[in-house]
Parts: C-alpha cells; sequence; structure tokens
C-alpha cells in the first residue's frame, strides 16, 4: 500500500488537542505518523518507495468530516442518488465518512440491505456507515434484530423520515437498542399535527395559504421521548434527536442534560441560517421536513450552538430529481441537498460570523458526531486512526454553483451563496477521495 | 438580526450582542409585467389603470372593443370548478376578439399525469399569450410563470390569492363608497371598515382583499371561529383587526364581505354548523339592528341558509350579483393589460 505525507499544514484536531504545524504520515490506511514540519521519519514507518508528498502550506488539515444524517437513496431510488454519487459529493464537501438513512426503497431494515449498502460493488468513496430501520418497514409496529443489523455494520437505529409514534414501542426499541449498545435517533415530528402541512406553521403559512406544521409537532415528540428514557433509568439508553429545528425541542434537550439524561442532538446548516420567510414565493429547495422555522426558533439552533448544547452539526443530505422539485409547493417532496455547502456555511457563518472558533467547528462536523455513532479510530488524526483527512483553505472565499456538484441532485437553497472554506483534498482512509481542480 | 446573550460566567454580566443572519433574497416575481399573481403585485397607479380601463371597455362600442385583442390566444387552464371567474374571463377575453382555449384538469391530459410545467410549456407551444389559471395548489400561478414566463393570471390559487376578485371588489365598493372613483390613492379608502366574515383560513378572496384595501387607506376587520380563523392572520399585514364578535364587527363597518365555508379544504376539520350558524350567520335582523346600511358582498357561491340567509342575499344592501358584473369589466382590463405589457430585458420569450 502506498504512503501519502501531508506537509506545510496546520493541523487541527480538537479531539486530540492539537493546534499546530505539522507534517503527517498516512499509511496502510492509518495515521502512521506526526511530527513538527520537516521533521517526519518515513522510513520509521517501514516505508522502501518514496511516499506520495501534498503540500498543505496555508492549508488547514482536519479529521475528515462526518455527517451522521445522510439520504443516499440506494437501494432504490437511483435516479435521485447513488452510493457512488452521494459519497463522491460527500467528499467533494470534505465528509469521509457518512451515516446512511434507512427509508430507501426496501426500507434498510435487514442485516442483508445493511451489507449491501457496505459492499464495495458500490463504488463509494468515503466510508458509508448504515443507520438501520428500527421496526420492520420502518412502520413504527414491530422491532428489527438490533444485535444481527449491528453485527452487519449499522450505527444506530431509526425510521427517520417517520417518527415512532406510539409510546409501547419507542419506548422497547429504547430498550432493545440500549441492550445491544446502539443510539436511537428519533425524527421528531406528531404527524398527528401535521397531516398536509407543508411549511412551517406560522404568519407565513398563513400568508402563503400552506397548511403548517406547529413546532410543537416536533418539541411534544422530543418531550414524549424525554420522559421515556426518564422513566427507563438506564444510563445505556441514548436517545439522538435528529434535526432539531425548534427552540421549545432544545430547551427541552437542555433540561433532559441537565438531569443528567444521555440525550443529544444534531442541527443542520439550514436551520441554523434560514427561516420560513426564506421560502419565498414556494421556492420547492426550501421545503424539507422539519422545516424552516421562525427566525426566533433559528437564533435559537444558533445560540444553542455557540452555548456548547448541539452536538453535531449534519446536513439531512436528501437528494431529489429535478422533474420532483419542479411541481406545486405542496405536491414537492421534502429535502434538500447539503454536502458540498456544509463546511463553507459554517465556516463563513459560525466561524467567521458568529466566531466559533475553527476547533469547535470542526468538532461539531467530526469528532463529536464520531463519538454518537461510536465510530472508533474517526473524528481524530491521532496516530494510529484511520487516515480520514480533510485539507482546506480556511480563508478562501468561494461561490456555490449547484449545477457543478457531483450529487445526482441540486436540490439546494444555497445555489450561489458565497462559502467560506475550499477543499483542497479529501482523504479517505489514505486515499485521495476528492483533489480541488487545481 | 439576532441578540443573544454571551454567558463567560455565571457572574459575569451578559454582553448583549447583535448578530447579522442570511438576508432573504427578494422576490425575483412576477417575471412578465403583464402577470397579475398577487394582489399586491400592483401599484396604486396599476390598480388605478385597471379600474379606469374597466370602466372605459365595459363603456366602449363592442363592435370596436372587439378589435383590441383581435385573434389573440388567451388559454384558460382551470384544475377546479369554477362557475363566475372561468365564465367571466372568458367573456371578458371574447368580448376584446381574442380567441380562447379552455383546458381543464378532467378533460385533458392533465388526468394522465401530466405536469403543470409541462402542461403550460405545451399551451405556449400551441400559441398561448396568456394563461389564465385556476388551481388547487396554493403558488401554482408562481409555478407557471417561472416555468413559461408568459403573463399569467392568477384566477385562484390554492388557499392563497384571487387577485381579480379583490379588484372586483374593489370596484364595486367604490362604486357605492365613492361614486365610482377610478383612480385610487393611499387616503382613497380612509375611514372605510371592511369587515370579511367566515372561513378566512381557507379563503384566497380573503387573503387578496387584506393585502389590497389596506392599502387605500381601509381597515379590514376579520371575523370568524378560530378554527377558520387563526389569530396569526391578523399578523398577514398592516391595517388587519381580528374581531370574533360578529354583532361588534358589523356595528363598525361600511362593507360586509361573507365567505361561503369551503368544505372541500376543511381537511377532516370538524366544525359544528348549528352552532356557526348563530355566531356568524349574517341574517335580516342582525343586518337592520347592527349595519343598517353596509353594503353586503359575497364572492360566491353562495350558501343561502348558512353563512348567509336568503333574505339578505335577496335584499336591498346586497351587491352580489353588482360583483359579479363587475368581474367581466376587470377582467377585460386586466386581460387587456397581460397582452399589451412588453415583457421584461432578459426574460425567455
Amino acid at each position: 500500500m502506498t504512503a501519502l505525507v501531508i506537509r506545510g499544514g496546520r493541523l487541527i484536531d480538537p479531539a486530540a488537542g492539537v493546534d499546530a504545524l505539522k507534517d503527517i504520515l498516512l499509511k496502510d490506511g492509518r495515521v502512521a505518523e506526526i511530527a513538527a514540519p520537516g521533521k517526519l521519519k518515513p522510513a520509521n514507518g517501514g516505508i522502501e518507495a518514496e511516499p506520495a508528498v501534498l503540500d498543505a502550506t496555508g492549508l488547514v488539515l482536519a479529521p475528515g468530516l462526518i455527517d451522521m444524517h445522510v439520504h443516499l437513496r440506494e437501494p432504490g431510488q437511483g435516479y435521485k442518488e447513488t452510493i457512488a454519487t452521494g459519497t463522491a459529493a460527500a467528499a467533494a464537501g470534505g465528509f469521509t465518512a457518512v451515516a446512511a438513512m434507512p427509508n430507501t426503497t426496501p426500507v434498510n431494515d435487514s442485516p442483508e440491505i445493511t451489507r449491501w449498502m457496505q459492499s464495495p460493488e458500490r463504488g463509494a468513496v468515503v466510508r458509508v456507515f448504515p443507520i438501520a430501520a428500527a421496526t420492520r418497514g420502518s412502520k413504527g409496529e414491530a422491532l428489527n434484530d438490533y444485535a444481527a443489523l449491528k453485527s452487519a455494520g449499522a450505527v444506530a437505529v431509526t425510521d427517520d423520515g417517520r417518527p415512532i409514534l406510539k409510546d409501547n414501542i419507542m419506548r422497547e426499541t429504547l430498550v432493545a437498542a440500549a441492550r445491544v449498545g446502539l443510539s436511537v435517533i428519533q425524527h421528531a415530528e406528531d404527524t398527528r399535527l401535521t397531516q398536509g402541512a407543508s411549511m412551517n406553521l406560522g404568519p407565513m403559512s398563513f400568508k402563503l395559504g400552506l397548511r403548517g406544521m406547529p413546532p410543537q409537532a416536533e418539541s411534544g415528540m422530543v418531550e414524549r421521548d424525554i420522559r421515556l428514557v426518564t422513566d427507563l433509568r438506564d444510563t445505556r439508553v441514548h436517545l439522538h434527536v435528529a434535526h432539531t429545528s425548534t427552540a421549545a425541542a432544545l430547551a427541552a434537550v437542555r433540561q433532559a442534560r441537565r438531569s443528567g439524561l444521555r440525550v443529544t442532538c444534531e442541527v443542520t446548516p439550514h436551520h441554523f441560517l434560514l427561516t420560513d420567510e426564506h421560502v419565498g414565493f414556494y421556492n420547492t429547495n426550501a421545503k424539507m421536513n422539519p422545516p424552516l422555522r421562525s427566525a426566533a426558533d433559528r437564533d435559537a439552533m444558533i445560540e444553542a450552538i455557540l452555548d456548547g448544547l448541539v452536538d453535531a452539526i449534519a446536513t439531512d443530505h436528501a437528494p431529489h430529481a429535478v422533474h420532483e422539485k419542479e411541481v406545486e409547493f405542496d405536491n414537492a417532496p421534502n429535502g434538500i441537498t447539503g454536502l458540498e455547502t456544509a463546511l463553507g456555511l459554517c465556516l463563513r457563518w459560525l466561524h467567521a460570523e458568529w466566531k466559533l472558533p475553527l476547533g469547535r467547528v470542526l468538532s461539531l462536523l467530526s469528532a463529536q458526531p464520531a463519538a454518537l455513532l461510536g465510530l472508533k479510530g474517526r473524528g481524530t488524526l491521532a496516530v494510529g486512526s484511520f487516515g480520514d483527512v480533510v485539507v482546506f483553505d480556511p480563508k478562501a472565499e468561494w461561490t456555490y454553483n449547484a449545477r457543478e456538484t457531483k450529487s445526482k441532485s441540486r436540490n439546494t437553497p444555497f445555489d450561489g451563496w458565497t462559502l467560506q472554506g475550499k477543499i483542497r483534498w479529501t482523504i479517505s482512509e489514505g486515499r485521495i477521495a476528492y483533489a480541488s481542480p487545481a | 438580526m439576532l441578540r443573544y446573550e454571551v454567558r463567560m460566567s455565571p457572574a459575569a454580566t451578559p454582553v448583549r450582542r447583535q448578530l447579522h443572519t442570511p438576508p432573504v433574497d427578494p422576490s425575483p416575481f412576477p417575471h412578465h409585467p403583464g402577470s397579475l399573481l398577487s394582489a399586491s403585485d400592483l401599484s396604486l397607479e396599476g390598480v388605478s389603470h385597471i379600474l379606469d380601463r374597466a370602466t372605459a371597455l365595459e363603456n366602449m362600442d363592442p363592435l370596436l372593443r372587439d378589435r383590441i385583442l383581435a385573434k389573440r390566444r388567451v388559454a384558460l387552464l382551470f384544475y377546479e370548478s369554477s362557475t363566475r371567474t372561468r365564465t367571466s374571463f372568458e367573456l371578458a377575453a371574447k368580448s376584446l376578439g381574442a380567441d380562447t382555449a379552455l383546458v381543464s384538469s378532467l378533460s385533458s391530459s392533465i388526468e394522465k399525469g401530466e405536469s403543470l410545467k409541462d402542461t403550460g410549456l405545451t399551451l405556449r407551444a400551441l400559441g398561448a399569450e396568456t394563461i389564465i389559471l385556476r388551481h388547487n395548489s396554493s403558488g401554482a400561478a408562481w409555478l407557471l410563470e417561472a416555468e413559461t414566463r408568459l403573463p399569467i393570471l392568477n384566477a385562484g390559487d390554492g388557499m392563497h390569492e384571487h387577485p381579480t376578485q379583490a379588484l372586483l371588489d374593489l370596484r364595486t365598493i367604490l362604486a357605492h363608497l365613492r361614486a365610482g372613483l377610478t383612480t385610487v390613492t393611499a387616503e382613497t379608502l380612509a375611514g372605510v371598515t371592511v369587515m370579511i366574515v367566515g372561513d378566512i383560513l381557507h379563503s384566497r378572496v380573503a387573503r387578496s382583499n387584506m393585502l389590497l384595501l389596506p392599502r387605500m387607506g381601509a381597515r379590514v376587520l376579520l371575523c370568524g371561529p378560530k378554527e377558520l380563523l387563526p389569530e396569526l392572520a391578523a399578523a398577514a399585514g398592516p391595517g388587519i383587526t381580528v374581531e370574533r364578535d360578529l354583532e361588534a364587527a358589523l356595528r363598525q363597518s361600511q362593507v360586509v364581505m361573507m365567505l361561503r365555508i369551503q368544505a372541500e379544504r376543511l381537511a377532516g376539520l370538524q366544525l359544528d354548523l348549528d352552532e356557526y350558524k348563530a355566531k356568524y350567520q349574517l341574517t335580516g335582523p342582525r343586518l337592520a339592528t347592527h349595519a343598517p346600511r353596509a353594503l353586503v358582498l359575497h364572492p360566491g357561491p353562495i350558501i343561502r341558509g348558512l353563512e348567509i340567509t336568503a333574505g339578505v342575499a335577496d335584499g336591498s344592501q346586497s351587491a352580489i350579483l353588482e360583483q359579479v358584473r363587475n368581474g367581466v369589466a376587470i377582467r377585460m382590463a386586466v386581460v387587456e393589460r397581460a397582452l399589451s405589457a412588453a415583457p421584461k430585458q432578459g426574460g425567455r420569450a
């Protein structure tokens, strides 16, 4: 196996507490050595040939980003995205690992599909970690075999896209998942309150004549889940709230954390940047579930990221074909793409605008999601870890052009936006998965 | 802009910072100056021009009027049933000499699954120079305009807007309260209160009127039960207030606009109709006691005996059929405007 040296860059590895100029040697897919600039001794690694060298002078190198919430659409919806195209978009966005949601066709509720998704034949250029369905067909009725799913490679369970509505099923899910050491990720939405709704309930939905989803549909479900976790009194239980979008849901998570419960949450870039006003006149690329919320909710997302409540930033990358989005707003499917814009948005807004230190931004995008999913040897570049690296210019500003996406779809509200932080290389287990056009 | 507190330590004084957040882009709509998507697309000069042309066209010799849009092609695309709007648009276009083609969802390829975009592009390829759209989805007219770049006339989109209805309501109000004035300003309706009663939540007529009338100084009073009139309706624009009590609203109003309960849009909402009638039906005695001189309007279709009694609908204060007549005049002006405005520079032909 070839070795790779990345030289002259500023290594930021929040999990290891490193922020310094370092040279790094990757070998056999792992981090073999880290040394002060010019002090690397590749020979110590037992390398005969001269390793390939990447010059990262003036650039930041950090643990490859980890997106714990993506929809890769395979099996079954290859016209929207494939594992190959989705992971290519991930690599272009600096991600070296993505956790793939199970709302595929068929639903990923079996070890067979879980293994199929990880097969080399899928052509993934970065690592794919399947998240399996919590219940059969994600119908919220019968639990799947979590031990079998875990041994097939599943890293968590969820019925994402749908909530687990029934109290007893959610309770059993939390217990059964904890028993095998898996987290339960909940798409928190009381669907009894969101029938026929296509955006956030508020002055904007009234103005646009669209049925609205009340914020309580999310927060009520989060509160219900936290009650279940509280009642279980089992420290192994881990509830993770997906794509949190309301101030009330964050307040519930905050309260749960103060009570010492293992309740975590993620926030997407669109929910900390946009509001229901960005729906404009029925822009279907601003339609997703949970929907863009009020300015007060959006502000609460920013606050919770800055004060450390939020555990991870995830994209909820949800590709849809152009023809599916060129329809009446209420008929359009939910979801936007996000893999290629996440880092650029985080650096432009969280870091440059709102002054969140670079290390903390990167931690939310790598070390923390790795910890939440229990991905060993990822989210850090300590010696012995996987050689998952993102190398980027933290100062460079650039304009996102959705037509140049590596994804099969381009349903993004961020087309034409100015982003910060241009990715130079994304390296997945020692191999270059993406290199920017020079 | 965001205000939040930076907590340095529990003892530290909170520092208030103002944070800049991503702005909302200005609307690119309408792409075509001949389009009428929303009542808010029109400037007051634009409204005056339409009112003026409506009167001029109405009074014109039909044989001269027939030449204004001679052989121009107007498509009517109707995804929902309609009597007044469809017929008046069709009569309006025809009386200006245009050729009209009607496509309705039940007798076209829409039944076979053709999308709105493809239907619009097909009509454009067939030579349609403007499309009049009635659709059950809010925002459909915006989609059609973005995809075809033709002048689109919104003849009702879901629960959203029905701008020509608001214009014909305005014409009716001006005829009675302002002696048929056609040049409007920001003060034309100062001191006038227009109450809109009933199913506001599902009403595109209410939304268009709420956007149009306050711009001429009118006060809009919304009246109805919580299920059909959420409190946040008052935030839809300036000059809008909610008054739950029908009789209190009547006492303040010079114009009473009644709405039908839209059974087709209730989406599972259970409503006690007897209770509704007891609280919100416009009856002869109520009108005589609380608003004996008010003008009574209704966009139709009326359901006699539900939101309005037969006596009120047929009574001397009712201008319901006058509204229908005004519909033809207003729509002549709007169709003429659609086909005489030059497209914006840079737009696709």
